[in-house]
Formats: C-alpha cells, structure tokens, sequence
C-alpha cells in the first residue's frame, strides 16, 4: 500500500487540491477568474471544479478585473468566500482600485463591522518571451498596503497548506504563485492541513550564510545550498519566506545572529523590493550581528525584454547565489571545488523554459 | 397612496433636510474636520428609493451618503457622532462624513472613490442570489460614476447573471464644477444601461412619489428574479460640492439657475400637494419639525458628550 504522507503532486495540482477540499467543506467558497472553467483550466489548477460544483460555484469572468474584484469584495462582505484568478499578476494591476480602496481596508474604516474574506490568485510568468506585461513580480507594491496579506509559497505542500489557511482568513489574502514552481513536485498529503501565514519554512541548514528567500528564487537557493556543502563544505541556511505581509522577520534574525551573513533573494525589480525592506528590518534590529553589508539578489531595474537573446542574463539563479555568497565570506573562487559548483549550477538547458518537457507557448 | 405612507415620505425627507442645515450651520465651530457633501436638494431620491425597500435589502452609497444612510434607517447618533470624530461614530471615527455604515439597516457603506461601490453593491446581489435569499440590492451612484469603467464592468456582470440590484443614478450634471457636457457627449445616461441589457427608465427626482413608484416597480422585478434595473433621477445639488456653504459667488452656474434648482425644491412640492390633500396641515407640520428639531438637537448633544478615540485606537482592526 502507498504511504500516503510519500504521495508526489506538483505545485499546480497541490492549488487544484486545495481549492477542491476548500469547496467540498464550505459551500461559501467560490472560484473565479478568466479562463477558470476552460479547458486550459488555468494551469490546470481549476481543472475538474466546475464538474465537481457547478456553474453556481465556479465561475469565468468578463475581462473585468476591477470590476470582479469589487463584485468579489461584495459578495465576501455578504457572507461569500471568494478565490479569483489572475493568469498573470500583471492582470490584476487594473484591480488596484478595489484591491487597495476597498478590499484592504473595509474591516479598518468600518471600524472592524464588516470583513473582507477572499483569496486573489496571481501568477508571475517567467520565459518564452513573456516580455514586460506578462512576468512582474509585484510583491512588494502589494505588500505595502496594511489590511492585505501576501503570500508567496514554495513548494506545493506549502501551496496547498497556505491556500486552506488563506481561504479560511477573514481577511483579503493575496496569494502569488511562480509559473515555474507549479511544474514541481513534492511531498503533499491528501488531508485538509493548513500552513500558517507569516511563517517562514526553514529549507536548508547551514552555518556560513543566510539566504532568505522569496518564491522561485527559494527554489533556486535550495539548489545551489546543496551544490556548495556538498562541493565545498559551506553551509547555506535557505530560508523559504513563504509569506510576504507579514514578514516572518524574526526566523530570518534568529539565522543571521548564527551565520553574520545574509543574502535576501528576491523574483522582484530590485529598487523598492521586499527584499530591501527585509534587509532593512534586520539592519534595524540585529545590525551587530552582521559581519558584512547584507546583498538583494533580485531581477535588474528594467522591465523584462522579451527576446531570448535579450532575456538570456536577466534573472539570477543558483550560481548568482552561491557567488554573493562567496564573495560575502571572502573566499577565493580559484578552488576546485568552486569549478564544480560552477559546473553543477551552470544552466543546462535553454535559459526561457522552466524544464527539458516544456515547448511553449506559456 | 395612503396619507400616512406620504407624511412618513414627507418627513423622511424634511429630517435629512433639517440634519444637512444643522450640519451646515454648526461646521463653521470648527469640530466636524472632515469633508462634507451635502445632500441637500436631493432628498426626494434617497427617501423614494429606500421607501421602496425592506430592512434586510442593501444599499451601498458614495461621498454624498448621508440623505442614503438616514433614508435606510441608519442611525442619526452614530452618524453625527462619526462626523465629530467620536469613539461613538458609526466607523468609531476612521471614517468621517463619506464613509458611513450601518449593517442593522441593511446600510452597508458608503465610501467617497468615485464608482467605487457598484460593483460591491453587484457582489452584494451576487451573494444574494447565489444564498438563495429574497434580498435585493441598490447602489447609489451619480452621473460622474459614468465615465468609470468600473461602473460599465458591473452593470456588464449584473446584467449577464441577472442579479437582483437596483442602479439608482443622481444626475445633478456636475462633477465637483464640471458639467456633465465637458465630461460626456450628448447621451442620456439611462439609455447606456439600457445598451447593457437591463430595463431602465428616467424621471424627475424632485418628485418624491414618483421616484417611489419607480423604485418599487423596479424592487419588485428585481426580487422575482428579472434582473437589474436603473432608474436615473434628474436632481440640483444646492450647495458647494464639498462643505456646508452655498458657493454662488464661484460663479460657474447662473444666479438664475440655482434659483430655479431651488423653486423646485422637492419637499416644499410635497408639502404644498400635502396640503391641498389634507394628508398634513400646518399643525401636524409643526409637529413634526419640532420632532426633528429635538432628535437632530439630541444627536448633536450625543456626539459631544461621547469619548474621544486615541491613536492607541487606530492600531487596532488594520486586520480581521
């Protein structure tokens, strides 16, 4: 018999699995968004929903992002509890208005009467040309509204634990995903758990550097945390975020009082990331224990270009990673053991697609 | 129409009436420091409308609130009380004049980003039909909400899933200064409903009894599930668009002009057709200012005897 804690779903049918038992236990949860019930089923991430719960509950939606998102807060401050969908964060840029006016700050200005229970899916694409309006990474603009909560899960076991925690918050919970995690697997039970908002999730352990880390760039920490210990005996402490608002400042202290080192990864531009705000809040509180200045990792402070000749250095990746981390402590990178780790974490396919399987066009 | 439908008609209004001027007056001290759009001139429309309503239906409103809030029901106290930033304020003081609620009337708030509570009002009659409920839903909305997209996106929605609300537009044809022709072409407002595919129909907002007939004519299409309806009211808005004071001297609109706003002023119509109906004289009037008087005098006195909130407060419910 299968050990069903051993069971392997991806990033995208964790989500699928989530928003399923979240409708199967509460009727007032309904999905929403442009493409929701289509045969692309958003990633398949919706896939088999509307079978499952009907036209009444899981529903598309005219391209009217402000207009749904107020249609959704409405139906929320009714008794509802909304997920709507944005194919790409960039999307929901055109919702600002009821997102930041209304959703954020109902419960506040109403003096606490009334809540705004809903969960807003936004996906950052990444690669095969996705160009300047498809692959934004805007965290921390969200981030920046008190009376929103941002989360930003790894690993599909995380996915599915913050989605059922973020549907049953009382308040607006934005929950970003990365297109190229939902092709990754993990281990996923297939209860009803939850994953709590504003814990970071430790990844890796190590004594030499800290690297907190957002989303994807998680993903890519990891990776080059394992290459670095096992090549050369540096420990990477890769700290998953997992949620963006609030920021689990205190796991990211308690490291760096251990390593003096810290490096913040980040999906986003650079200038007015979250990354700096991170990087601020431990300069603030635990200046002495850093040993050195404190580096973002974070994409350039200049929108994405779509050619693949022109996107092909654009976003760090493990081997950014593991050179801000040698750097940090001074080490030479004229070792063997370097060239290994330079080799390992070398790109090895085209730099515009997340896996050897993936052909295009999203 | 029963004579004690039409003095309860006439008095709804003549006490939103009273609670403007009395705001208006008594601004000048200083301790109301908010923004404040007055209603005054409009009342026929909040008064008709919500006339038409259950307690249970909802409403949503904009930064011109207080003529909707008082017509549903809301509490006078809390309201005065919110305006004098108090603890007792219906938003405790977070939210002032343009953000009113009231959940016991089915008042369910009002905030000042111009078109920002259709599509709330639209997910509000969402709820309601996906709940089952009998409930209907009205959103107040002026003729500026018509150069949001915002606001073609809900009637777009409410439309297509034939959802029970009531778009009730207030066209007093200015946007703070602006006319309406600097703003929009030559169409009537009530035909682009209309072009979104839900009935709609156009009076005079002056009239009280008729802005009342069209709302409950349209209430009940709404509630046996024929889908949205509009109903656009013609109104004057008295005075400044923000703040106590008339604002002639401004000059962007005729001495002419105003004057005939005001010669049609939409109770003293209805008391003059009272009168000659026998449904009030001038005694029962009386009486029912007096009664005013007092409640408006008492709500005054509530709100500043009531506590005031500290910053130590405004840390508190950033979340639920």
């Amino acid at each position: 018999m299968r050990d069903v804690a051993e069971r392997q779903l991806t990033f995208a049918e964790a989500i699928r699995e989530s928003l399923d038992q979240a409708m199967e236990k509460d009727p007032r949860v309904i999905v929403i968004g442009e493409g929701v019930p289509d045969p692309k089923a958003i990633f398949n991430t919706t896939a088999g929903l509307r079978q499952k719960y009907g036209a009444r509950r899981v529903f598309d939606m005219p391209l009217s992002e402000n207009g749904l998102t107020g249609a959704c807060i409405g139906a929320a401050l009714a008794g509802m509890r909304p997920v709507m969908i944005h194919q790409r964060v960039d999307f929901a840029l055109l919702a600002m208005d009821q997102l930041i006016n209304n959703a954020a700050k109902w419960h506040y200005m109403f003096d606490g009467k009334a809540s705004v229970p809903m969960v807003v899916r936004m996906i950052v694409g990444r690669g095969w040309g996705q160009g300047p309006q498809h692959s934004q990474s805007l965290q921390a603009m969200f981030a920046m509204v008190p009376g929103l909560k941002v989360v930003m899960p790894t690993t599909a076991y995380d996915a599915k634990g913050l989605m059922i925690t973020a549907i049953e918050d009382n308040n607006p919970v934005l929950f970003i995903e990365h297109r190229w995690l939902h092709h990754v697997a993990d281990n996923v039970p297939d209860h009803y758990y939850r994953v709590p908002i504003g814990t970071a999730r430790m990844l890796h352990e190590g004594s030499d550097v800290t690297v907190a880390a957002f989303s994807y760039m998680a993903f890519e920490a990891l990776i080059a945390a394992k290459s670095m210990l096992t090549e050369m005996g540096i420990g990477l402490e890769v700290i998953d975020m997992r949620t963006v608002r609030p920021l689990d400042v205190e796991s990211v202290l308690t490291s760096v009082r251990k390593t003096g080192r810290l490096i913040v990864a980040d999906t986003a531009f650079r200038t007015g990331s979250i990354a700096g705000e991170l990087i601020s809040q431990v300069v603030e509180h635990s200046f002495a224990s850093l040993t050195a200045p404190p580096v973002r990792i974070a994409s350039p402070d200049f929108p994405t270009p779509t050619s693949h000749f022109m996107a092909e250095d654009y976003y760090p990746g493990p081997k950014t990673i593991a050179d801000a981390a040698l750097d940090l402590m001074g080490k030479s990178k004229e070792t063997g053991g370097y060239q290994r780790v330079s080799v390992a974490l070398a790109r090895k396919g085209p730099h515009d697609a997340p896996n050897r399987e993936f052909s295009g066009p999203f | 129409m029963h004579d004690q439908t039409r003095r309860s008609l006439f008095r709804s209004m003549l006490r939103i009436r009273r609670v403007e001027e009395a705001l208006a007056t008594r601004y000048a001290e200083q301790m109301m420091r908010c923004p404040m759009h007055l209603c005054v001139g409009q009342e026929a429309i909040a008064v008709g409308v919500c006339a038409a309503l259950r307690k249970e239906d909802k409403v949503f409103s904009n930064h011109r609130a207080h003529g909707h809030y008082l017509a549903k029901g809301g509490d006078l106290n809390a309201m005065v009380a919110e305006l004098y930033g108090r603890a007792t304020g219906c938003c405790g003081g977070r939210g002032g004049s343009m953000h009113l609620i009231d959940l016991d009337v089915g008042f369910m708030g009002a905030t000042p980003i111009v078109g920002g509570t259709v599509p709330l009002a639209v997910g509000s009659a969402w709820a309601a039909s996906l709940q089952g409920t009998h409930d209907v839903s009205v959103s107040f909305l002026g003729d500026g909400c018509f150069e949001e997209g915002v606001v073609h996106e809900s009637l777009n929605f409410a439309a297509l899933h034939r959802l029970p609300i009531i778009f009730v537009c207030e066209n007093n044809d200015f946007s703070v200064y602006t006319r309406r022709n600097e703003r929009q072409p030559n169409r009537p407002i009530y035909r682009i409903a209309e072009a979104h595919g839900m009935p709609a129909a156009t009076a005079d907002g002056n009239d009280v009894e008729t802005v009342n007939s069209m709302a409950r004519s349209a209430v009940e299409h709404a509630r046996d599930g024929k889908g949205p309806q509009f109903l656009e009211f013609d109104a004057y808005r008295w005075r400044e668009h923000c703040g106590p004071d008339f604002d002639d001297h401004l000059k962007y609109r005729s001495v002419q002009e105003i004057e005939a706003g005001m010669n049609n002023c939409p109770i003293d119509r209805y008391k003059t057709i009272l009168m000659q109906t026998g449904a009030l004289d001038e005694v029962s009037c009386a009486g029912i200012e007096t009664q005013i008087r007092e409640e408006v005098s008492a709500a005054f006195d509530f709100a500043l005897a009531s506590s005031k909130p500290t910053i130590k407060d405004a840390w508190e419910k950033v979340y639920a």
